[in-house]
């Protein structure tokens, strides 16, 4: 009977190699394909530099968004069970698993020249956001800030509150507690969700393009002047992403205690 | 300046009601079983939690007028709490964390600071100034957190089972320590216990609670005497013999002398609990290194058993069974012997 379990662990073993080869494959093929000597050539192209300051602009403003309009959003969706807090739990967790595409349609419908908030603010105050930087600040939030929201939401949830309640007796108010107890006690998942954030905001491409364009100096951020050049000089595009997932991996080191399973 | 308490709070199964008033003179011990509102009524008068009637006020400023009434908040309240684990600020040092309330007053960080250290001196712990909270002792913590709530300048101290989580090797220590603090504390104190010993040793008044109702209210001498319940009579129902330690005899003031099993010497607070005493009509021989003679004072039916009073050099309380009463015809002015073994008395530094 030993050929059953021997046959059981080869088809197990060919599964595994399979689906990690599935992973590693295309990893292994940008660092092959990489044009490893035109790099500091291509690295010093005004184009890409334009992209990089675009794509740092505009990811570092989704962050900045996730702070100041995330982080009161997870206070509220942690300290309450209503069914006005699943509402909104379900509508700003929806971006992790909307199609792009989607998002960037739906982006357009509200924000657009004729888009329902779009039009007011486009007849009363001559601003139109489609287009522009803004756009692709709003798009990468759009896409980014959800996982910052449930990260923070889950540290705020897991933290103690009557260390909230030994700082009030101690005279501190309630945001003095959330200064000084609060946001300290939940800084290893505030820096997941800014990570996560960000990792998010600096790949986001389809909603970008759809929202905000691809012009060239204004829009176009790295992944989107990485799908431009694979059409004009494919060696750009691929040293573009080697920069890409150079980025995430580093992001993937940073946060190595929240996916790597504890020894 | 003090603490009236008069209010009705219903918390889950509990309806807690409560009318008490604490002066600023007084530590006032809560003591009852698991369950029965102490602590909820602790969160109540911090401002914790909110009560549903009645009024908290501390010496004419109502600090909680029910729904409809004023609320001061906690942080307005200017209360030191002592939580039973300490709860100590994980992210703070130690000496942040006694300054955690100065800096919340306005103060610099680095007054605070200087003021912080004089209170971990008065604690003995200024050389663990920058130990994180996780590096400390319990005995630490604990002392660490009595710093902290004593360095706001509280008007009042509430502590919620201040010895509970203490190593029991560290209690007498500790206790005393605490008790010297509460003297020196001018303000009303209120400490939550389920421990006889901490209640007579640190308070001044005792209050029973059972079931969110006080039940009974005395000093620790007239709870001591009269138990109204089988609780109190379980909790305070012990006998206390108060005297100095000496080579493991106690020495009572109208010396009387007791055997025990402790080894420390100076004053003690001594603890025997009535059913250790054995009672007989001729002098027994055998293990008990206490073997006395006394008469009956009185004869008292408590809840399953008698409790029978005797005068002596410390007058002491026995339980027995009705068939052992009838067996030995004990009655008010009878002499009978009493045996109890050094080990069945338990010792504290008083």
């Amino acid at each position: 009977m030993r050929t059953g379990p021997l046959l059981l662990r080869a088809l197990l073993v060919v599964l595994v190699a399979t689906a990690a080869l599935l992973f590693a494959l295309p990893l292994l093929a940008v660092l092959a394909s990489a044009p490893w000597s035109r790099l500091l050539e291509l690295a010093r192209s005004a184009a890409v530099h334009e992209a990089m300051l675009l794509s740092l602009c505009s990811s570092l403003g989704a962050v900045a968004l996730a702070l100041l309009l995330g982080l009161p959003l997870a206070v509220y969706l942690a300290r309450g069970n209503s069914w006005l807090h699943t509402a909104v739990r379900v509508v700003v967790t929806l971006p992790i698993v909307l199609p792009p595409i989607t998002a960037g349609i739906a982006l357009l419908l509200a924000f657009g020249r004729n888009g329902l908030l779009g039009q007011f603010l486009d007849r009363h105050f001559d601003l139109s956001l489609p287009f522009t930087t803004a756009a692709t600040v709003i798009a990468a939030a759009y896409m980014g800030m959800p996982f910052f929201v449930l990260s923070a939401e889950a540290g705020l949830r897991s933290l103690d509150p009557r260390y909230e309640a030994a700082a009030a007796t101690l005279g501190a108010g309630p945001l003095r507690r959330f200064c000084t107890v609060v946001l300290p006690s939940m800084k290893p998942a505030l820096r997941t969700g800014l990570l996560l954030c960000w990792a998010r905001a600096l790949g986001e491409f389809c909603a970008t393009q759809m929202f905000a364009g691809n012009l060239a100096g204004e829009t176009r951020t790295l992944p989107l002047l990485c799908s431009v050049a694979m059409e004009v000089d494919p060696d750009l595009a691929i040293g573009l992403s080697l920069l890409l997932a150079s980025t995430s991996v580093l992001v993937l080191v940073l946060l190595r205690r929240s996916f790597l399973p504890h020894r | 300046m003090s603490l009236s308490l008069a209010f009705e709070l219903d918390r889950g199964p509990l309806h807690l009601a409560v009318a008490l008033d604490v002066p600023s003179d007084q530590t006032l011990a809560l003591v009852g079983p698991n369950g029965a509102g102490k602590s909820t009524m602790l969160h109540a008068i911090a401002g914790l939690l909110r009560i549903d009637s009645g009024s908290i006020a501390m010496a004419g400023t109502t600090w909680d007028g029910g729904p409809t009434g004023p609320f001061v908040p906690p942080e307005s309240r200017r209360i030191g709490f002592l939580f039973q684990d300490h709860l100590l600020f994980p992210h703070l040092d130690v000496l942040d964390n006694v300054a955690f309330s100065l800096r919340a007053q306005g103060r610099p960080r680095a007054v605070a600071r200087t003021e912080a250290m004089q209170w971990l001196s008065r604690v003995s712990l200024a050389d663990r100034a920058t130990a994180w909270p996780k590096e400390l002792s319990g005995g630490q913590a604990q002392r660490v957190a009595l710093a902290r709530a004593l360095a706001s300048r509280p008007r009042a101290l509430l502590l919620d089972e201040p010895l509970a989580a203490v190593d029991a090797s560290l209690r007498h220590e500790l206790r005393r320590e605490l008790k010297q603090h509460l003297a020196t504390f001018k303000g009303p104190r209120v400490v939550v216990s389920h421990d006889a010993i901490d209640a007579f040793v640190l308070a001044d008044r005792i209050a029973v609670i059972e079931r969110g109702r006080i039940i009974q209210v005395g000093t620790p001498t007239e709870i001591c005497s009269a138990p109204r319940s089988r609780y109190v009579a379980d909790l305070v129902g012990v006998n206390l013999v108060r005297g100095t330690c000496r080579d493991g005899v106690i020495t009572t003031e109208n010396g009387g002398t007791l055997r025990v099993a402790h080894r420390g010497e100076g004053a003690v607070l001594a603890t025997v609990h009535p059913r250790a005493i054995s009672l007989f009509q001729e002098r027994p021989s055998g293990s008990p290194r206490n073997v006395w003679q006394a008469a009956v004072t009185a004869v008292e039916p408590a809840v399953d058993c008698l409790r029978v009073r005797f005068d002596g050099p410390f007058p002491l309380v026995a339980e027995i069974t009705d068939s052992a009463r009838r067996e030995l015809g004990i009655e008010v002015g009878a002499r009978l012997w009493l045996a109890l073994k050094a080990t069945e008395i338990s010792v504290s530094e008083a």
